[in-house]
């Protein structure tokens, strides 16, 4: 069941200009809730999409006040198939034609160790990162070809590039969402409709957050501030922050013989 | 899942003592109470952002829970000026929001980094004491979530026992999860002081005891290597806020004097990214910072200065601690009653200066009233606080101080404390039974504790 925070609408700020609007679908995870405070921060009312709608309530309630932009909270759980139609249908109902695109932020590491055993566990991670995701991604889809402009952009991840043995459970969905992020760059083009694939490598989140010592670890305010220029310069791919293209770009050259015998 | 937890080498800002704890970072309410209720570890302490000296936030092998990413603003209503806020916001971004709408801190302490639930479990107090009172004045209420799981909203007169202990409690009755704020408005982003050099220890105390009602904010930076006749030499900083008619005329655009005053910036602005060798402030680099720095102060009225330069001068620098070299230096504040508190400051200012320990930071101030929280350090009289580089024989030197303390009534700030004894904690807070007996009711199966907790045989 979706449900939608009414106290707030996007009808535009005391001088009855209309703002432009954003959808942040898993506002309340790491990157998203960096992401939903960069774009506050350009002057962009806010849908705040996600599973636990306090944690989205109070996130709204924050950026309205640190950025005096209109910050909606709604309900959608893209692990709920049936009714993420609806669901998606609803929340961005009110923001009509000021919705400027959206920002797709689900994502769950899992564990890979459970999940060998743990069908459940497994099926968890495949469906929010592949599943789910494109089920929403397609549905967010029709409706900006419809309106023939927009943007739709996703986070997808430098794990989907390469299958190694520490995570390939969530690197395979991730590489699933890549190449259907390709497919749809391709079939909206055409209708003017941009598509936007982000690739991060390690960030400051709760995937990352006590874990083994990891390099390269970025803060989510500047992934958040790549993909906001990303969006605003139309990019097709980034990888966040930029060196990740080059390591991935190696790591990719690396003959499966040899990949094999890797302890990664 | 379990939430997950990152294990670390942990200290207070002094650097001193540096413990291996297990850290939680919570990104959502509900991971809050689900770690307290994990089993992962044998109990828990609430972090802050670190600023607190000793090992207030430190639990040795335990749990530290840290939920800096609950830092959302909730509500504000422009007309009371009450904030609502998550209690991982930080008094930088609240005066970051709201000074350019003309609202400020009513209490605010020597940095603005510190969070509102740090400010609250310290209960801290800062250049307005005498005035104002503590931080927990202008708390209208707070959600604590207690040890057992439950939220329960404390206020003066919604649960009165449990918010005046959680009050300067320590972290040690639960967690703050959200708190709501009086702050106070402020007509312009800059105060009006008056500096005053007082030649000893007399002149600087009988100025403040005959003037202080008349400013708002009243400290006095003292040279705590000066003897003899110059013992106690000090700088006297009072100001009050200055309103926007009386700004020179550069400054008195309306929509100028709040928005574009100089920032308030909420990072640090330098680094410092390497310790200096220990020993780079020792006696006599310390001697000529403290000469040159009463040197070049007059006595001169009504200076204009910006909010940032009066209430956070040490802000500019992050990781200034790091001027102290790795083996870091401890900070020791102590409040003395009005009563005994020349003799006691003469004493200790004394016996500092003998020593040859080198402080360059040594502030003075007056304290009004004590509030009603049990563990609060604030009492009617004068607080001094020192900050002294960690060297041999220093411990047993800080419990002689602790010793004339006592000796004179007065007793030490927990929020800067590192080594005192637990015999002397308990003779210098009285209401220790009453907490001990409400923080025993709140966590029977003794979920929360803390190294300092310990170490005071407070839990």
């Amino acid at each position: 069941m979706s449900s939608i925070d009414n106290r707030q609408s996007s009808i535009g700020n005391e001088h009855g200009v209309q703002m432009p609007s954003v959808l942040i679908l898993g506002a309340n995870a790491g990157i998203g809730r960096a992401l939903a405070a960069e774009f506050a921060s350009h002057q962009y009312d806010l849908i705040l999409a996600g599973r636990d709608l306090e944690e989205l309530q109070a996130l709204a309630a924050d950026l309205n006040l640190r950025h005096k932009v209109s910050a909606r909270a709604a309900r959608v759980d893209v692990l709920e198939f049936e009714a993420l139609e609806p669901a998606l249908a609803a929340c961005i109902a009110p923001a009509g034609d000021s919705l400027e695109g959206a920002v797709l932020c689900t994502g769950y590491l899992g564990d890979p160790e459970m999940a060998r055993k743990d069908l459940n566990e497994a099926r968890r991670i495949l469906d929010t990162n592949f599943t789910g995701s494109v089920l929403a991604l397609n549905i967010l889809a029709n409706h900006f070809e419809q309106k023939r402009k927009g943007f739709i952009c996703a986070l997808s991840s430098v794990a989907g590039d390469r299958g190694r043995q520490s995570n390939y459970l969530y690197g395979s969905a991730k590489g699933g969402l890549t190449t259907y992020l390709q497919g749809l760059r391709n079939r909206l083009y055409h209708s003017g409709v941009h598509v936007i694939t982000v690739k991060p490598g390690f960030v400051d989140t709760r995937m990352v957050f006590g874990k083994a010592k990891l390099p390269l670890v970025a803060s989510p305010g500047t992934v958040a501030r790549d993909i906001y220029h990303a969006v605003k310069s139309k990019k097709d791919l980034i990888y966040v922050p930029w060196f990740w293209r080059v390591i991935m770009g190696a790591l990719c050259l690396i003959p499966d013989g040899q990949f094999k015998k890797l302890k990664m | 899942m379990q939430p997950g937890y990152a294990t670390q080498s942990l200290s207070g800002w002094g650097r001193y003592p540096v413990e291996s704890c297990h850290l939680f970072r919570p990104e959502k309410r509900s991971e809050v109470a689900a770690t307290l209720a994990s089993g992962l570890q044998p109990s828990y302490i609430p972090r802050g952002l670190g600023r607190s000296y000793g090992d207030a936030a430190l639990n040795e092998n335990a749990g530290v829970i840290w939920p800096i990413l609950l830092n959302r603003f909730l509500s504000f209503d422009g007309a009371s000026g009450v904030l609502e806020c998550e209690s991982g916001v930080s008094l930088a971004e609240i005066i970051q929001y709201f000074l350019p709408r003309g609202w400020f801190l009513p209490v605010t302490p020597g940095t603005k980094f510190v969070t509102v639930g740090g400010a609250i479990a310290a209960d801290i107090h800062g250049k307005n004491h005498h005035k104002d009172g503590s931080f927990s004045n202008f708390v209208v209420d707070f959600r604590l979530l207690a040890p057992t799981g439950e939220v329960l909203l404390c206020s003066p007169a919604a649960h009165p026992e449990i918010f005046w202990a959680t009050v300067g409690g320590m972290g040690l009755t639960g967690i703050v999860m959200s708190a709501r704020l009086r702050l106070r408005r402020v007509d312009s982003a800059y105060v009006f002081v008056d500096y005053y050099k007082a030649a000893n220890l007399e002149d600087a105390l009988a100025t403040m005891e005959a003037s202080d009602q008349r400013y708002e904010y009243s400290v006095a930076w003292i040279d705590a290597l000066a003897t003899g006749n110059t013992m106690g030499r000090s700088v006297l900083m009072r100001g009050n806020h200055a309103p926007a008619a009386e700004l020179p005329a550069r400054l008195r655009n309306p929509q100028s004097r709040i928005a574009n005053a100089p920032p308030v910036p909420i990072h640090p602005q330098w680094n410092l990214f390497l310790d200096f060798p220990s020993g780079t402030l020792n006696r006599l680099t310390v001697k000529a910072f403290n000469t040159a720095y009463y040197a070049v102060h007059r006595t001169v009225p009504r200076q204009l200065v910006g909010l940032e330069k009066f209430f956070y001068p040490l802000d500019a620098i992050n990781q200034w601690n790091r001027m102290y070299g790795k083996r870091g230096f401890v900070q020791y504040q102590i409040a003395l009653p009005q009563a005994s508190g020349r003799a006691g400051l003469r004493t200790i200012l004394d016996r500092l200066a003998r020593s040859g320990r080198a402080s360059f930071l040594a502030v003075l101030k007056r304290f009004g009233d004590a509030g009603p929280g049990l563990l609060s350090f604030p009492l009617r009289g004068y607080t001094l606080a020192l900050d002294i580089p960690v060297a041999h024989g220093l411990i047993p030197f800080l419990h002689e101080l602790d010793r004339m303390t006592l000796d004179h009534g007065g007793r030490i700030y927990l929020a800067k404390d590192a080594v005192l004894r637990a015999e002397d904690f308990a003779a210098m807070y009285p209401q220790l039974e009453s907490f001990r007996a409400i923080q025993r009711k709140l966590d029977p199966e003794r979920l929360f504790s803390s190294s300092l907790a310990r170490r005071l045989k407070i839990v």
